[in-house]
Order: structure tokens, then sequence, then C-alpha cells
């Protein structure tokens, strides 16, 4: 692993104000260049708050956050941005909006405050919807894109900021099977081909074992299995973090869950 | 094309401001014409400043609060500024300034006070755009409440200047409040065009915006206190005028599209020219009487915003 070190995470605890207990519980995190790393857990288990903490956008109270050697919490937005692509769980639309002029947005962080997009940008743009398979979307309103289109448009927005690290909260949540494979192909492929670093936070299981190199599986907050995927998601492990029984069988190398019936002697 | 349409309509406007009036001034007279020259230049010039200043914090402030119906006079400072003036009012104070210091300065405490609120519907860090709306309107509805109550124990002339008042007017109009205006503006106006482009983004949500590279809050803030420094000065030398704020906006986003840089702009021309048209209606259909503009506004404002509001719904 000779790969820099992009994302590192250590010991991270964090508790919202007026909480018990924390939300987050002696967490650690290390994300290199060229790597998928997968962070999974069930709806509560932390994930979220893991990825504010890495990202800076809250403080740890025990622990550190640091992004390319230097401190989460002290990256300026627009520096952040520079290094950092996010695709959100969600956005809003508030006013209609075309392709290419939303993927432009992603320039923000590299352009002169006064100044308006020079030759760079509208290449960087074009490369990142071309990156995307979005090219041929770019004079479409945003608005009329289906969800998968629309998850590579977002995608392509991420990578015109030219980031090292692209972080992707739940990008296939309302994705069917062909979209949501084919997402994640492209990422893969962004991660070998051009060694973008990659947090992709997620509760299905299968998909991350499938596509990332390694996984941090969380439960209530505090850490339950990190490493290989084979290494981390046993039956074992997954049936006490999601609380049901599965089996694991290996399929192209890699674990695969399947989730028991409670009575076994359904056809 | 489109600007140089929006420029035509905008130059019509203020030749009309300037030619058309109770008093008939002959064409060739127009230059030397001491009416013109002390009365209608300064007024309709007057008019363009207030209407592109209402038009420009009413965009601005759309795309703070994140809602497309938004508009100067639903964040209390038209409240506030009533208030401040018709205090002024029932107070018979005599000098000229009064009543636009005592509206500025209503206008002021309104903003502190709806800044306050939204800050502390934040957290304490940035402004919430929820709670923003919320103050403003309970804010607003206070002050008016107030002014109400003021106007309702005032004698019969104090009535009707505060009324007249309250529904604006530009009949105050002189080269001092154009050069007061024109000293002052400047600052909020580039402080808007400066954040055009983070408004873009806002526009994503705040989370969205964060992870583009915009700092949030500072933008937040800048645009509240420079939009609503806008309108208190607007509001101060004119009165409260309505819809040129909302329906402006709109009607140049339709033309422009919501990219913010080519919107102020538009924005601020356009609703220049709206104004100085309306202010030329106020003074000539009831000649030699004068309708406070507000109603001319209003009556021309009410139903765009009503079809607006009918395309919003049935997208």
């Amino acid at each position: 692993m000779d790969q820099p070190l992009i994302l590192a995470v250590q010991g991270a605890c964090y508790r919202y104000p007026g909480a018990p207990t924390d939300a987050l519980a002696d967490v650690s995190l290390e994300v290199s260049a060229g790597e998928l790393h997968a962070v999974l857990g069930p709806n509560g288990s932390g994930k979220t708050t893991l990825l504010r903490v890495a990202l800076g956008a809250a403080a740890p109270r025990l622990g550190t956050a640091v992004i390319l050697g230097r401190a989460a919490a002290t990256w300026a937005p627009r520096d952040l941005a520079r290094v950092v692509g996010v695709v959100t769980q969600r956005e809003d639309n508030l006013f209609p909006q075309r392709v290419r002029d939303t993927v432009t947005l992603g320039r923000y962080a590299r352009l002169p405050r006064w100044g308006a997009e020079s030759e760079a940008d509208r290449a960087a743009v074009d490369q990142a919807l071309t990156r995307c398979d979005a090219e041929q979307l770019a004079d479409r309103w945003v608005w009329t894109l289906s969800g998968g289109e629309y998850q590579r448009v977002r995608l392509a927005r991420a990578l015109a900021q030219e980031p090292r690290l692209l972080v992707l909260d739940e990008p296939t949540a309302n994705l069917d099977l062909r979209h949501e494979m084919e997402l994640f192909e492209l990422v893969r492929a962004l991660v070998d081909r051009d060694h973008l670093a990659v947090v992709l936070v997620t509760h299905h299981v299968n998909l991350a074992a499938r596509f990332a190199d390694r996984v941090l599986l969380l439960a209530g907050g505090k850490p339950a299995g990190s490493g290989a995927p084979a290494a981390v998601l046993t039956s074992d492990s997954v049936a006490r973090v999601f609380d049901w029984p599965v089996a694991v069988n290996a399929f192209d190398g890699r674990p695969q869950v399947t989730p028991q019936r409670h009575s076994k002697d359904d056809p | 094309m489109k600007a140089l349409a929006l420029g035509s309509v905008a130059v019509v406007a203020m030749v009309l401001a300037v030619v058309l009036g109770p008093a008939h001034v002959p064409l060739a007279d127009l230059a030397t014409s001491e009416i013109v020259r002390s009365l209608r230049l300064p007024r309709a010039i007057l008019a363009f400043l207030v209407g592109g200043a209402l038009a420009l914090s009413g965009a601005g402030l759309q795309a703070l609060v994140r809602n497309p119906l938004a508009d100067p006079s639903l964040l209390g400072i038209s409240g506030g500024a009533g208030l401040g003036a018709v205090v002024a009012i029932a107070l018979h104070v005599t000098n000229p300034w009064a009543v636009p210091l005592a509206a500025f300065v209503g206008a002021l405490g309104a903003m502190g006070l709806v800044y306050r609120l939204g800050i502390m519907g934040s957290g304490g860090v940035g402004l919430d755009s929820a709670t923003l709306l919320l103050a403003g309107v309970a804010v607003g509805a206070f002050a008016a409440a107030v002014t109400t109550s003021i106007v309702s124990l005032s004698d019969a002339a104090q009535l009707r200047n505060a009324q007249l008042w309250l529904w604006g007017g530009l009949s105050g109009a002189s080269w001092q409040t154009v050069a007061l205006l024109c000293v002052y503006a400047p600052v909020p106006v580039l402080a808007l065009l400066a954040s055009a482009r983070s408004l873009d983004l806002l526009a994503l949500g705040e989370e969205p915006a964060r992870h583009l590279g915009v700092d949030v809050p500072p933008l937040k803030r800048r645009v509240y206190v420079a939009a609503s420094l806008l309108t208190a000065a607007a509001v101060a030398v004119s009165g409260v005028i309505g819809f040129v704020g909302l329906v402006v906006p709109h009607a140049m986003r339709l033309l422009w599209g919501h990219r913010h840089r080519p919107l102020f702009p538009a924005a601020f021309v356009g609703g220049g020219a709206l104004l100085a048209l309306s202010d030329t209606a106020a003074r000539v259909v009831v000649a030699p009487r004068e309708l406070p503009v507000g109603i001319v506004t209003a009556l021309v404002g009410v139903p765009v915003f009503v079809l607006l509001l009918r395309r919003w719904t049935s997208r």
C-alpha cells in the first residue's frame, strides 16, 4: 500500500449536544488513493455522524479527523471542495436547471471570485460528463431525468470538482438493479483508473462486499469490524449488526449475504 | 437582445416620466423647464433607484430563504419602517428629513430583531431560513398593529398623511434624496452582486452548497443584511411599495433563467423601469391629484402575482 493516505479518522468519539451517550465511539477510518472503502451499518448506526466528523462539519469529542495531513475542521469550505467531492443523499432543485449548468456548479471552488468560467472549466465539465456517460444528457432539464441519470449527473458534478476523495452517501437508494450496478461499476473504474479515494456509505451489504476494497462495519456508533470484506462480513458479524439471521456464501470470491426466513420449512 | 429590449423599456420609462405630468411642458422647452429639472427628473431617477433596489433585494431574499414567494415586505422591514414613519408623523416633527429618518430607524430595528431571531433559530451559527421567514412575518404583523393603533388615535390630517405614506409615494423626491441613495446603495448592491454565484449553489440546499465550496453561514448573513439595508433605504425615501420586489425578479427569471449573475442586474433595471412607469401613471391618471404609487404597483402586481402562483403550483 504505497498510495498516499487521503483521509484518516482515528479513535473518533462524537456526542450530540444533550445526548446521554456517544453517537460515535472510538471509530477509525483510513482511506488511501485508489481505494474504495465502504462504511456499512443499519439505520442509526452512526454512518452519517462519521461522515460529518470526517468532513469537518462536526468536531470530535475525542480522536482526530485529518484530510491530506490537515485537521478536517480547519479546512475552509472552498479549499475542501477542491479535494473532496460529496454526493449527498438528497438535494433540492429550487429553480429549474439544465444538466450542464448543474455540473458547472462543481467548478465553483476553482473559479476566481469575479471571473467567468474559462476554457479549462468547460473542458473539465465535458470530461466529467463523459466519464459518467452523461454527455448526451448535457442539454436536458434536470427535472426530466430518471433516477439513474440524475445520480450520474450528480456524480459528474462531484468529478468536475477534480477531487482526490469522493464521498458517496447511499448513492443508489432509489435505483433499480441495472442502474445500481452501472453506478457501482463506474465508481470502481474511477478508483482503479484514476486512483480516486472513495468512501461509500450504504446499508447494502452485498454491493459493498462486491465492490469495496475494505469495509468498516458500524453498530450503535461502535466499530463492529474493519478490513477486507471476506474477513469482516461473516454470518455472525452481519447477523449481530443487522439483528437478523443471515447466511454468507462466496460469489466471485466475495462474501454475499442472504437473509434467512424465520421458518425453514417454506418452499 | 433581451438586454437591449430591457434597456429600451427602461429608457422609454424614463422618457415618459420626464415628458408626462399634470403640467403641460412643450417638448421644445424640456431641457430648460424648471418643472422638469427640479421636479420630474429627480423624481424619475429616484423612482428608478427605489424600484431597482426593491427588485434586487427581492431576488436576493428569494434565493436566501430558498422560497420563490419571498418579498422584501415579508421580512418585517417595511412594517418597521412604517411604524417609524407614523411615529414621526404623529409627533408633528416638521423637519422634512424626520419621516424618512424615522422610517429608516424603524426598518433597521425590525431588521435587527428578525436577524436575532433567525440566529436563535439556527442555534447560534448561521441564519435559519424558516425562522427568518416566520420572524419576519411576526415582526411585521406586530409593527402593523402598533402602526394602526397610532393612526387610529391621530387627527384627520395626520391620518391622511400616514395613510398616504403607508401606501408609498415619491413626491418627496429631490436631488438630495437622489444623491443620498447614490452614495448609500452601491455597498449593498455590490455585496449582493458578489454573492450571486454562491446563491446559485444555495438553491441546491445548504449541505450540497457547502460540499461544493460555499461558506454558507457568512453568505446568508451577508445577503440578508445587504438586502435589508437596501430595502430599508428604499422604504425610507418612498414609503411602502409592494410587489415590485416579488413580481419583477420572477419576470426576470422567466426571461434570464435562474443564474443570479445575469439575473441581479436585470432585476435592478426591470424594477427601476416598472417603478418609473408606475409613478408616471400615479401622477397622471387622476391629475392634478396623485395616487400613492404602491396602489399602482399593487393593481398591476397582484394579477401578475396570481398568474405566477398558478404557474408555480401547476408544475
